[in-house]
């Protein structure tokens, strides 16, 4: 195989990277606010319950969350759902791990979820009383109170934690192979066992380096144009 | 009748109680001092008139309008809270300004979201409050670039943008140094002559002496002394007055 063969073929692998990388920040993201307004809530029971599941979702592997995800339907139900979706998919369009491509999104989510709700608890929680009574005196409801006040800068607060996280994301794709997803790593691992080529392996660390430079440069970016005040 | 009629106000946190009774009056365009050493109570006092705490009984009273009973709850839905607030507006000690908008945008936003006018007129409203406070050349400015004397004129101002009927001021000075203290209290001193009713929560006690038509002293969550400032501040009764006042003769 040639050096730009060899590159194709880790490059259809990097897509599914990405895919899991954008899916997970795209639904991820969001799912964590209603998580950390639930770390937040006045009534106990919910507060807890949210609590626990942030406690076992990051106090767990995630490689572990990948598996318990992809097997435990077939376990308990006698229903594999993911492998069904691997097969309907593998004969309908020739896709062969549709499936655990989506246990893979599923746990990702979820996973990334719990981490972004509570880098939103902090920022949220960071924010001083005053900007609260502030605007209380002002006879703003609370719901303005968060949205016109209170969010931006939260959100000025929480771009660098979440730039960490968004770069840790990227690498962590790496662990879907783990169910033998077809990212970079396992189309690398590939080729060292039938090609008997080792050097694609650590090549594969070049487009992680590309990307995450270019992730670097955007938040900078996020981050630069978000300095305007100081809170 | 008084613009402003409190009555038998008391508040505890937990087993310590804050305020003990409290009960005063404030005419129309009058400026009331409230003196006294940390810890006894003022700043409490115009949290619960401003709804910011809840006070456990007594009774709140702006022009006729009862704003607050003790023994009545529905004055403490949040709607009639809202409604409540608007007869006053409160300057913090640390001016509390949205640091993500600029001088002319913190003076907007309420009466913005309140719907009080059209965006012309909220926007001509409140550059006129920004002259007011001497801070024209600021209006686009973002509150980190301003001194905190200047952020704290344009809590005056943001305050004023709703036109409450008492403008109340938590320790307005006590974060700033001499000389930004002086503008500030010059800004103060410029709303009194225009008749605004106001009171001001402060340990400047000879501006206190100087502006006010009233002087409340409180200790220990009641009031010890009220009256006029040439007698309360210079020719004290209470031996505790007496003793809070001292330090402040010695001084002057």
């Amino acid at each position: 195989m040639s050096f730009l063969e060899v590159t194709a073929f880790l490059f259809d692998g990097f897509k599914i990277s990405l895919l899991i990388f954008a899916v997970t920040l795209l639904c991820g993201a969001p799912l964590g606010l209603p998580i950390a307004f639930c770390s937040m809530s006045r009534f106990k029971a919910v507060k807890s319950i949210s609590k626990v599941i942030v406690w076992i979702v990051r106090g767990i592997p995630l490689m572990l969350q990948i598996f318990i995800i992809y097997y435990v339907p077939g376990l308990l139900f006698n229903y594999q759902i993911f492998g069904k979706i691997d097969r309907f998919m593998f004969i309908e369009y020739g896709i062969s791990d549709a499936g655990r491509i989506t246990a893979v999104l599923i746990a990702f989510t979820l996973n990334y979820a719990c981490y972004f709700s509570e880098i939103y608890r902090g920022g949220i929680e960071s924010i001083s009383k005053g900007q609260y009574e502030a605007g209380y005196v002002l006879g703003l409801t609370k719901s303005q109170i968060f949205r016109k006040i209170i969010l931006k800068q939260v959100v000025q607060r929480i771009v660098p934690p979440m730039s960490n996280e968004i770069i840790t994301l990227i690498k962590d794709t790496a662990l879907a192979n783990c169910i033998m997803v077809c990212e970079i790593i396992k189309n690398a691992k590939e080729l060292a066992a039938t090609k008997a080529m080792i050097w694609p392996l650590f090549f594969t660390g070049v487009f992680y380096l590309v990307f995450v430079g270019i992730l670097t440069i955007v938040l900078n970016k996020a981050e630069k144009k978000l300095s305007y005040f100081r809170s | 009748m008084s613009i402003l009629n409190v009555s038998n106000i008391k508040k505890s946190f937990g087993k310590t109680e804050v305020l003990k009774d409290i009960s005063f009056t404030l005419e129309k365009g009058d400026v009331l001092s409230i003196i006294g050493s940390s810890g006894s109570g003022k700043t409490t006092l115009l949290r619960c008139l401003n709804f910011l705490e809840i006070a456990d009984c007594g009774k709140v009273i702006v022009d006729d309008d009862v704003i607050f009973d003790g023994s009545d709850k529905s004055y403490l839905t949040d709607e009639k809270i809202r409604e409540s607030r608007l007869n006053f507006g409160l300057v913090f000690q640390n001016f509390n300004l949205f640091p993500q908008y600029t001088v002319l945008e913190n003076l907007t936003l309420a009466p913005t979201l309140l719907k009080k006018g059209d965006e012309a007129s909220i926007k001509q409203k409140a550059l006129e409050l920004i002259k007011k406070v001497g801070l024209e050349e600021k209006v686009d400015f973002y509150p980190c670039q301003l001194s905190g004397g200047q952020q704290q004129r344009v809590a005056i101002a943001r305050a004023l943008a709703l036109n409450p009927k008492i403008l109340f001021f938590d320790e307005p000075t006590s974060a700033l140094d001499p000389e930004l203290t002086m503008e500030v209290l010059n800004v103060i001193k410029g709303l009194k002559d225009s008749g605004c009713t106001m009171v001001i929560v402060t340990h400047e006690m000879a501006f206190a002496r100087d502006v006010s038509d009233k002087v409340i002293f409180m200790d220990g969550g009641v009031i010890v002394e009220q009256g006029k400032p040439e007698d309360v501040i210079n020719n004290p009764q209470n031996e505790r007055t007496k003793h809070f006042l001292n330090r402040f003769k010695e001084n002057s």
